[in-house]
């Protein structure tokens, strides 16, 4: 063991046992990022602090939760609604977190896709967020069957029947997701064992290393330009701060994030005291009835896109029933982002709008995805299903067209 | 300012997909109906303007009323035990002692003459069906005798000094005999096996229907069910626009009882954010200079 002499303070005692030191200079004042981004790139510290508020006020709300059928609605709308002292805040708190991060998710998501921030090095990067996105949306969907209100139990039930689309083995999966024949109370159980223990557990570790990922190839910056980080750093420690192109991501990168985060968070309590109808359906405030369906049926809005996908096919084509077309589209929607870097075959690291084909793509893609949510929640029936069924299809044109456009880009750049 | 045209565009799109999901998606699944009509303008059977003798009324309601109805306020009290009462009609026949307040004059009058027309129910109550209303109608009765009946219980409403007593009996009065009100500990006066077979079905607990129907809903609603929901078993109830405001202020102070709470520290938090905000900002400029 090495010798240690006595120490002159409190740091220094830290210092010898725990490298604290070092480890603030890795972590925060010596972490480089570059200097040339807007405040999009303020998105990650924004969604690690929506899911620090949605853990806490999870905490809370577990304290009073009770995830059995006959009193999980009333220990929700009446116990921590009325009785608890400001449980009710801590509700609208979590359920309008939980919507808003998606949100923050998908701004965070397309501006990757904007930038370029996806590919030459950054692969693992955008894998490890994707795979946070799939953690977020098991999370949501476990967690909205909690109050066991109508359209938690009915999104539920029409979630879990797209599993029994699967050739073979379709209907015991459902019957296994379920852990009984219809959506019941082994349903719940298991969904609250999902939504505040495991999936929380696999998000805390995808988080982790999502934020691992990043050290490596750097963030991308406004330009997609890639420099020698070490030297631009070495620059900045010399005291050439305005000319370095770099910055440390403690003090200078966080005083612009916590400056976005407190507009951000003027909006937000907005949405939580005084607007949260869009992210606790009045329908939901229905206990659970599994013999009376509602009129209407929709998830949340952020599932409304590739429910969408899953919708837009309703009729039979080459033999193959509509219900099954959906699902295959799904299930490519589903999949179909994580691939995105090797979907895009030209080197080009740039904003879309500098990009000669990739623009157009990316904003129909905007576009489509906007149908699908739009017509996600309205009802499926004369000219909406057409529409539906011409955004779903467009969906799958786009992404297996890309490829070929990002070729025939790559080619217009030099082939390089 | 670049950042300022990055952040329009982003407020551009989520705000059109906002209107899309929210206002435009719900106005197409719930399209607007008829305004609430509080005259009750297609009862015709009685003629109201004629001027109610309160006396002859009370004499009128001995002999035709309390048999069946109890009128605390005026001392005549239930005949017998909810239950058995239940049990002899289908449903508890309702305390009058508010009737005077709690209903429209016009609706009154003409629900004496003809209960089941005035309530909507004829649907459920058609001569073919085999079933009949418990209260019989009294359009043998003159339409003098009838406004001396409704003067009598306008002249004996209870006054009431504090309003969430008075929001409280008027929900009693006009919902309490058939629904629960479980977050307040109100059961319905009826058992409910009876109730469900009266009705065809259990009427719903309104613990949560402001929350699940809204105002707006139950605005329409409450002065008409048949406009929402064709062929339901609820009648309409005739409620003034005053004792309809009173049953929604009751059903709000029970099920959305942190409201005002909500509030009040809402802008507390939102103007600690704009401080917040604010400095954040100085610091950041303060912070940046060494930088640009």
């Amino acid at each position: 063991m090495a010798e240690f002499k006595k120490a002159d303070s409190m740091l220094e005692w830290f210092d010898q046992r725990l490298g604290v030191v070092n480890f603030m200079k890795v972590m925060m004042t010596e972490y480089w990022i570059p200097k040339n981004i807007n405040f999009l790139w303020a998105m990650g510290v924004l969604l690690t602090m929506l899911f620090t508020m949605l853990l806490v006020s999870g905490i809370f709300l577990l304290m009073y939760y009770k995830p059995d059928v006959n009193m999980a609605f009333d220990s929700v709308n009446y116990t921590i609604m009325q009785e608890v002292a400001y449980g009710w805040l801590f509700r609208h708190i979590h359920a309008v977190g939980a919507s808003v991060v998606f949100l923050v998710i998908y701004i965070h998501m397309f501006t990757g896709i904007y930038y370029g921030s996806y590919k030459k090095g950054r692969e693992m990067i955008w894998i490890s967020g994707m795979l946070l996105f799939v953690l977020f949306s098991a999370e949501g969907f476990s967690g909205y069957m909690l109050p066991w209100g109508q359209m938690s139990y009915w999104a539920a039930y029409v979630i879990t029947e797209i599993f029994g689309g699967i050739p073979f083995i379709g209907d015991e999966l459902v019957v296994w997701i379920r852990g009984n024949f219809y959506v019941a109370d082994a349903t719940l159980t298991r969904f609250f064992m999902l939504h505040v223990l495991l999936i929380p557990l696999a998000i805390l570790g995808a988080i982790v290393f999502h934020f691992y990922s990043l050290r490596f190839p750097h963030v991308n910056n406004e330009e997609g330009e890639f420099f020698d980080f070490h030297e631009e750093s070495e620059k900045y420690l010399a005291g050439n701060k305005k000319e370095s192109k770099v910055i440390p991501f403690w003090p200078v990168f966080l005083s612009k994030d916590v400056f976005v985060m407190g507009v951000f968070l003027i909006f937000f309590f907005y949405l939580v005291f005084f607007h949260y109808g869009f992210a606790m359906d009045p329908i939901n405030f229905d206990k659970a009835d599994g013999l009376k369906t509602p009129a209407h049926i929709y998830p949340e809005w952020y599932f409304l896109w590739s429910y969408e996908v899953l919708r837009g096919w309703f009729f039979e084509i080459a033999g193959i029933s509509g219900k099954d077309l959906g699902l295959m589209a799904f299930g490519f929607a589903n999949i179909i982002f994580v691939l995105l870097p090797w979907l895009d075959r030209s080197p080009i690291v740039k904003p879309a709008n500098q990009r000669p084909m990739f623009k157009y793509w990316f904003w129909i893609m905007i576009a489509d995805l906007m149908v699908l949510t739009e017509f996600g929640k309205l009802p499926p029936t004369g000219p909406n299903a057409w529409v539906g069924f011409g955004a779903s299809l467009t969906f799958l044109v786009l992404f297996i067209a890309l490829p070929f456009i990002t070729k025939i880009e790559a080619k217009k750049a030099g082939g390089k | 300012m670049k950042e300022f045209k990055i952040l329009a565009v982003i407020m551009a799109l989520v705000g059109i997909t906002y209107y899309g999901i929210e206002p435009y998606a719900h106005s197409v699944m719930h399209p607007e109906v008829a305004e609430a009509d509080f005259t009750f303008k297609d009862l015709k059977n009685v003629d109201t303007s004629l001027a109610g003798n309160a006396e002859n009324g009370k004499v009128l309601v001995e002999a035709n009323c309390i048999a069946c109805h109890a009128i605390e306020a005026a001392g005549y009290p239930a005949v017998m035990p909810n239950a058995d009462a239940a049990a002899s009609y289908g449903v508890v026949p309702p305390d009058l002692s508010h009737a005077g307040r709690v209903y429209d004059k016009n609706y009154l009058a003409n629900f004496i003459f003809d209960p089941v027309s005035a309530m909507h129910l004829q649907h459920k109550y058609a001569p073919d069906s085999g079933k009949a209303f418990p209260m019989p109608s009294y359009n043998w009765m003159s339409a003098q005798d009838i406004m001396d009946i409704v003067a009598y219980f306008q002249s004996i409403v209870p006054k009431m000094t504090e309003y969430k007593a008075q929001h409280k009996a008027t929900f009693e009065t006009a919902c309490g005999r058939c629904h629960n009100m479980k977050y307040a500990g109100l059961e319905a006066t009826t058992p409910a096996d009876v109730i469900k077979e009266h009705m065809g079905a259990t009427p719903p607990d309104l613990s949560q229907y402001i929350k699940s129907r809204g105002e707006h809903y139950l605005h329409s609603f409450i002065n008409d069910p048949q406009v929402l929901l064709k062929g339901t078993s609820m009648p309409r109830v005739g409620l003034t626009e005053e004792a309809q405001k009173e049953v929604i202020a009751y059903m709000e102070e029970i099920g959305d009882s942190k409201k005002a709470e909500r509030e009040t520290l809402g802008l507390w938090v939102m103007a600690y954010m704009v401080v917040f905000a604010f400095l954040a900002y100085m610091w950041k400029r303060k912070i940046w200079k060494e930088v640009h």
